[in-house]
């Protein structure tokens, strides 16, 4: 096991920037996810650290050592691929052991140690099927039993549940979260998928239009998000995101919007800087943290009932209220029977309002 | 359902039209089958009486026609040992790297081989072949062969490893093979069924071919057996229809086995991706 370390690696194709600047470090043991978009450069930066793509400038470090310019093999890395890349004309053990063949192992003990490997991977039974003839999760676990079946510095993963069915996709989540906890092992993890990231990384490097724009624990990333997109990108459904004029009087924030109705919210210095540049802020409110019900404390969002999907022991309420994007919704666990149109009223703690300034960044609560 | 007489008579119509249509086409082949166990062949389909071999007898008797089948094996095999390496190589790189203008390259080279190979550029390729001091050789006939049906059989290639995920060789590389070892464990047995087609497409075209061996050979013992049938004719120069029967029956044979111990082995089957 060993750290890696990107060191202002940029990667430009054909003029477009498709990695711009970046710098992070993931320690020995870390397990991180780089979670983005599609386009935002995460599986660049992947395949840089594999060596499969050569950075523009910059440098890329594995364990201290330069690897910039290393040619993949002698990186001593093991990869999951999107698409899992088994050799078609080649049975399950002889996938499994190829990396161990290019190591000059002999064909007895190359064997041996993909039977284990595949044994814990509960695929020990089709060692002498081809690719063609396993199932889809049976071919994840055997790119996985591949990458497992040598010792690396660095195991990377492409997006390697993406192709999995929704259960299979849970199943596999969970053991691989308890693989990389039992085996310590240093693991970067492309996904655009905001769930896997939240249950599988020690550190989230949230990436947009080629940059980190976060890089933080994934309990950090929730609760303090540093930009909307953030905001928006992290938390299933995504935060509610409400474009607010904003003003002071006596001490207090007053924040005005169509439907919007907030009060208490204290003044602090970070607030009144950002005011002083724009008063045009961002208000953002997890749909878990409205509840519903008239009445029900100082701050509210009021509108009409868009749509009210029931999900089973929680309800997902969206109501409409006036302005550009008018959308809001809560994630209630109440089964109440609400009429499309009615009016409908969602109350808010202050201290779960998420304020961002003008350019989208966030502004810091007092607490912070 | 019931047909409406008019459209049972044009039914009827139609399908005596196409069986008479098939059946011009079926003589000859039918000719092609019987002729050579015919001691008695002429131009006109007639039924063996009785079956014999000595059509065959006379021609394996022959030392040039048999001479002229080994010297096409000889040719054909050269050819397609060539073309299908070459190709092979040319078309990874051409697919795999990221060199500027690539598709043009093969794109010049495909419109130029339909030029190289045809009757056009005959007198160039003689001079050349002449002044490489070759004629006569067999050598001469495969490196024509190559440089005519090469580009072809790389744009067939191309389009064929350009389909295959670069993530195969990719994977083989990260998990620690050189980028030869990757080319040859992973990338050539999943690219075999293109080559496979390349080669019967190459050993057809050169098995087949008259024009170049005939320009560019000159004795007997080099000619090949596309140019040997040609010499099938008594001195008053009519053709020897028995031996020429015979030994076009011989001379396709290799081609049709060709084919079926490829669909055997291979059965014109491609690997391709697994389905994501």
């Amino acid at each position: 096991m060993a750290s890696v370390e990107f060191q202002n690696v940029t990667k430009t194709f054909g003029g477009f920037n498709a990695v711009a600047d970046v710098s992070f470090s993931v320690g020995d043991g870390e397990f991180v996810c780089l979670l983005g978009p599609s386009g935002c450069g995460k599986t660049t930066s992947l395949r840089m650290i594999a060596g499969l793509e050569t950075p523009t400038s910059g440098r890329v470090l594995i364990g201290d050592e330069d690897v910039t310019h290393h040619h993949p093999k002698d990186r001593q890395i093991s990869m999951v691929f999107q698409d899992y890349a088994l050799y078609p004309h080649m049975n399950l053990a002889d996938n499994i052991a190829y990396p161990l063949k290019v190591r000059g192992e002999a064909v007895a003990k190359r064997h041996g140690r993909a039977k284990e490997v595949a044994d814990v991977l509960k695929i020990g039974h089709l060692l002498d099927r081809l690719p063609s003839q396993i199932s889809g999760g049976q071919q994840q676990r055997t790119s996985l039993a591949r990458a497992l079946v040598y010792p690396s510095k660095v195991y990377l993963f492409d997006e390697p549940l993406s192709n999995l069915d929704a259960k299979l996709r849970l199943e596999a989540r969970g053991f691989l979260n308890h693989l990389q906890r039992d085996m310590g092992m240093t693991a970067i993890y492309v996904t655009h998928d905001q769930a896997e990231a939240m249950a599988l990384a020690t550190r989230i490097a949230v990436m947009d239009q080629g940059k980190i724009v976060q890089y933080a624990s994934p309990i950090e990333i929730y609760r303090r998000p540093s930009t909307t997109f953030v905001a928006n990108f992290v938390g299933n459904p995504p935060m509610n995101l409400v474009e607010v004029e904003a003003a002071q009087s006596e001490g207090q924030l007053q924040l005005r919007a169509d439907g919007i109705s907030v009060s208490a919210l204290p003044m602090s210095d970070a607030i009144g800087k950002a005011l002083a540049t724009s008063p045009k802020l961002t208000l953002g409110i997890r749909p878990e943290h409205l509840n519903i019900g008239a009445g029900s404390g100082p701050n509210t969002i009021a509108g009409e009932l868009f749509a009210n999907e029931n999900m089973g022991p929680e309800s997902l309420v969206t109501i409409e209220r006036g302005g550009d994007n008018p959308r809001v919704t809560a994630r209630i666990f109440v089964d109440d029977h609400l009429d499309i149109g009615k009016s409908v009223q969602f109350g808010f703690d202050s201290q779960h309002v998420h304020l961002f300034d003008s350019t989208g960044h966030r502004i810091p609560a007092i607490d912070e | 359902m019931k047909l409406t007489l008019p459209a049972f008579f044009g039914r009827l119509a139609f399908s005596a039209l196409a069986a008479l249509i098939g059946a011009a086409f079926a003589l000859p082949l039918l000719w092609f089958i019987f002729a050579p166990f015919n001691a008695r062949a002429e131009l006109g389909l007639a039924m063996p009486e009785p079956w014999t071999l000595s059509n065959f007898v006379t021609v394996f008797g022959n030392s040039f026609a048999v001479r002229a089948l080994w010297n096409s094996l000889i040719q054909a095999v050269g050819g397609v040992i060539l073309v299908g390496a070459a190709a092979t190589l040319a078309a990874y790189a051409l697919s795999r790297s990221s060199i500027p203008g690539k598709g043009a390259v093969t794109y010049v080279l495909l419109l130029f081989s339909s030029v190289v190979s045809g009757s056009a550029a005959m007198v160039p390729i003689f001079l050349i072949v002449s002044s490489m001091r070759l004629i006569d050789t067999h050598i001469a006939v495969i490196l024509t062969f190559a440089g005519g049906l090469l580009p072809t059989a790389m744009f067939i290639l191309r389009d064929f490893i350009d389909s295959i995920p670069k993530s195969y060789e990719e994977s083989a590389m990260v998990a620690g093979a050189s980028p030869v070892q990757a080319f040859f464990d992973v990338a050539l047995p999943v690219i075999r069924p293109g080559i496979v087609v390349v080669v019967v497409w190459g050993f057809v075209n050169i098995w087949g071919s008259f024009l170049i061996p005939f320009i560019l050979l000159r004795s007997d013992d080099q000619m090949p057996a596309s140019v040997a049938i040609y010499s099938f004719y008594s001195e008053a120069g009519t053709p020897i229809v028995t031996l020429l029967a015979a030994y076009s029956l011989i001379y396709s044979l290799p081609v049709i086995a060709l084919y079926l111990f490829v669909s055997w082995k291979f059965g014109f089957r491609f690997f391709g991706g697994i389905k994501a």
